[in-house]
């Protein structure tokens, strides 16, 4: 099991973020090969690296960017937006901030060569409001790259122009859905809109738009230096690349560790120093608050998408949050529920009601006054949010609570009067 | 004292009709200047940056704020107010000189956070979007910030302090209350609440821009630290770029 840092390998040199120091560092090197080359020519790179999103869907991202249409001849084009999705907010999702503090230009560089491969000039990084640090680094480094003549007009001689806008948000985790991020880019109440049409015919201002997550973009320069083969290599089969693990929780040291896609949980403990307090593992996520979770007996799955997918959850952001014997799942549960009740954006009545209903349920079996038909109630909740939602927040939302009930029923029935067959204290609340 | 925080006291604070006038010549500059960084004919999408300038000039979302912000981008109060009371970082009652975010969703929460708040809104006096007598400090728990490899988090005006504990965070707001402005542990000095509105809004002077220097924690750089001292790499791309653009040798596995 070897470490291979890619995205993070300017992690932890002297100021990274600076351009002189990202430039001695290869920076702007897969800009300038980009250049040189046809528009489809790089869309032919990234879709035959198979790179696949790193914001939680993992869609391909070279599908992504061709299904941009393109003018013929003749026509008068119209504009075409890149939108770069930087409103982290997943619960246990901690990779893209570090990412735009260490490294912004790699992302740079990345949204100025998909301009150029989708024919936009005008970009737009959506950055969550709380994320202040980020928004100034990313700031200054867009500042940098227009100084030195990676933005603004006629790059690099190329005779294009490219403009890259940073984006505020103002506190919404439903802005991280491609289109309520559209929507809010455009002024709006951040919520989705109904698919199709897809973004890449009528996103932005219903102009063809690629929306791309921050790491996605920042893998692209490395793709246009090492090409697809390389980059293919670094991963199994079908999840090509490295995945930037982020552990946290009750782990010993946690923090972003980056490894071929398909590292197990095992293998990352063990690179992690183990758990931090001497109890046993109890349960995890593989990939945030909205994929089912994990417990013991998935220590050895390949964390890529198509294995986890197979043990029955999603790789989603390969947020590794992790727990111990110690913690509480129906506290963990309860608390994740009430997130996305404040976070349900209102639009649909399957996740603004069946969030509400879900958390008043967990809270009253956390507080002893549940019985065990809540249990059946909860699970017949989750069938009716489940599928039936506007968009992925309300599927994401019953994830911790299936999977809950499903691995620790009897936590649950250990709180409900008459029903406990393991010790309270142990499944139960320190509230 | 302290209003109610329910619908009903928030719904007639946003019925009243602003005055649009209260802000000067500089906030209308400076909404032209985002207005500017749209493409032609999209104003509305300096809307959320605006409402974020409204709150560097008054420190909340007022019914002026509103009628300003309908006025400079041409649509109306109501359309404003929706947009404003969709988004957590609009406070409707005027925030005090440092908003104290305690992350409590549930890894922090349960790493300490949950803690740290029931802690501090006793020790404050206040609960959820109230602000002490003072006027220094407005508390809130917040969601997930995107720092759990920090976790417990506690924030003052979106800066970050790592790796709380109760005694930490009471000691924090403590300072606060002080009139000291201790440094957080990454990112730029503490500002007030109004100073890091207008920088959310985009507005940055270079000084604020150079100040953070010390981006990165040891939890950011652990897995790298830790693949220098195993002396793990990447496969090289410098190595493989050569032939891997020549068509005749690449990869063509899946055509």
């Amino acid at each position: 099991m070897t470490l291979t840092p890619v995205l993070t390998k300017r992690f932890g040199t002297d100021q990274p973020w600076k351009i002189d120091n990202y430039e001695r560092l290869d920076g702007y090197t897969g800009l300038r090969r980009a250049l040189a080359m046809a528009p489809d020519e790089v869309i032919s790179i990234v879709k035959d690296s198979s790179l696949r999103g790193r914001g939680g869907a993992g869609f391909p991202t070279g599908m992504k960017w061709q299904f941009i249409p393109q003018s013929k001849p003749g026509e008068t084009p119209k504009p075409h937006y890149v939108v770069v999705n930087a409103d982290e907010g997943e619960p246990g999702t901690c990779r893209d901030l570090p990412l735009m503090m260490n490294d912004p230009h790699s992302m740079i560089e990345g949204i100025i060569i998909a301009c150029f491969a989708v024919r936009a000039q005008h970009a737009f990084v959506y950055i969550r409001g709380e994320a202040i640090h980020a928004i100034r680094r990313v700031t200054g480094a867009v500042r940098e790259a227009y100084a030195k003549g990676y933005l603004g007009k006629d790059v690099l001689g190329s005779g294009l122009d490219f403009d890259i806008t940073v984006h505020g948000g103002a506190g919404a985790y439903i802005c991280g859905e491609e289109t309520a991020l559209l929507d809010s880019l455009e002024g709006k109440r951040g919520q989705p809109r109904l698919k199709p049409p897809f973004p890449a015919t009528n996103g932005l201002y219903d102009a063809p738009t690629v929306v791309n997550n921050v790491g996605t973009l920042a893998s692209v320069p490395y793709i246009i230096l090492g090409g697809a083969a390389w980059y293919k290599e670094l991963g199994p089969e079908g999840s090509p690349g490295t995945s930037i693990y982020s552990l946290s929780g009750r782990v010993k040291n946690p923090g972003q560790y980056e490894a071929p896609m398909g590292t197990t949980l095992r293998e990352l403990l063990e690179l992690a120093g183990g758990m931090s307090r001497g109890k046993p593992l109890k349960f995890w996520t593989p990939g945030g608050s909205s994929t089912p979770l994990f417990t013991q007996d998935h220590l050895d799955v390949p964390l890529d998408f198509d294995a986890v997918a197979k043990a029955g959850s999603m790789n989603g952001t390969s947020a590794v949050m992790i727990f111990d014997e110690g913690d509480s799942v129906v506290r963990a549960v309860l608390k994740w529920t009430q997130f996305y009740e404040h976070e349900s954006c209102g639009k649909c009545t399957p996740c603004r009601e069946g969030n509400y209903w879900t958390a008043q349920i967990l809270e009253r079996i956390l507080h002893g006054h549940g019985t065990e038909a809540d249990l059946d109630t909860l699970l017949d909740t989750c069938d009716n949010i489940l599928g039936r939602s506007f968009c992925a927040l309300g599927d994401g939302a019953v994830s911790p609570i299936a999977s809950s009930i499903k691995y620790f029923r009897d936590d649950y029935l250990a709180l409900i009067p008459g029903g406990a067959s393991v010790p309270p204290a142990l499944a139960g609340a320190t509230v | 004292m302290t209003l109610p925080d329910n619908f009903r006291t928030r719904l007639v604070q946003l019925d009243r009709p602003g005055d649009p006038t209260v802000f000067g010549e500089g906030v209308r500059a400076d909404a032209a200047e985002l207005v500017s960084r749209y493409p032609a004919g999209q104003s509305r999408s300096a809307l959320l940056p605006m409402l974020h300038l409204v709150q560097s000039a008054q420190g909340y979302v007022s019914p002026d704020g509103i009628a300003f912000c309908a006025d400079v981008l041409d649509i109306t109060r109501a359309q404003v107010a929706a947009v404003a009371t969709f988004y957590t970082m609009y406070k409707r009652q005027p925030t005090g000189e440092y908003l104290v975010s305690v992350c409590t969703n549930t890894l922090c929460g349960l790493l300490g956070g949950d803690d740290i708040y029931a802690s501090l809104s006793e020790a404050l006096g206040v609960g959820m979007n109230e602000t002490t007598d003072d006027g220094k400090i407005t508390l809130e728990h917040a969601e997930c910030l995107a720092a759990c490899d920090y976790a417990p988090v506690v924030t003052v005006n979106y800066e970050f302090f790592d790796n709380q504990t109760t005694a930490s965070a009471g000691a924090l707001v403590d300072q606060l209350r002080a009139g000291e402005r201790p440094l957080p542990s990454r990112g730029a000095p503490l500002c007030s609440f109004k100073q890091i509105e207008r920088q959310i809004a985009g507005f940055f002077d270079e000084q604020t821009l150079a100040a953070d220097a010390n981006g990165s924690g040891v939890p950011t750089e652990a897995g790298v630290k830790l693949a220098l001292e195993r002396g793990d790499t990447a496969p090289s791309y410098a190595a493989a770029s050569t032939p891997a653009r020549k068509p005749d040798t690449q990869d063509n596995g899946t055509n």
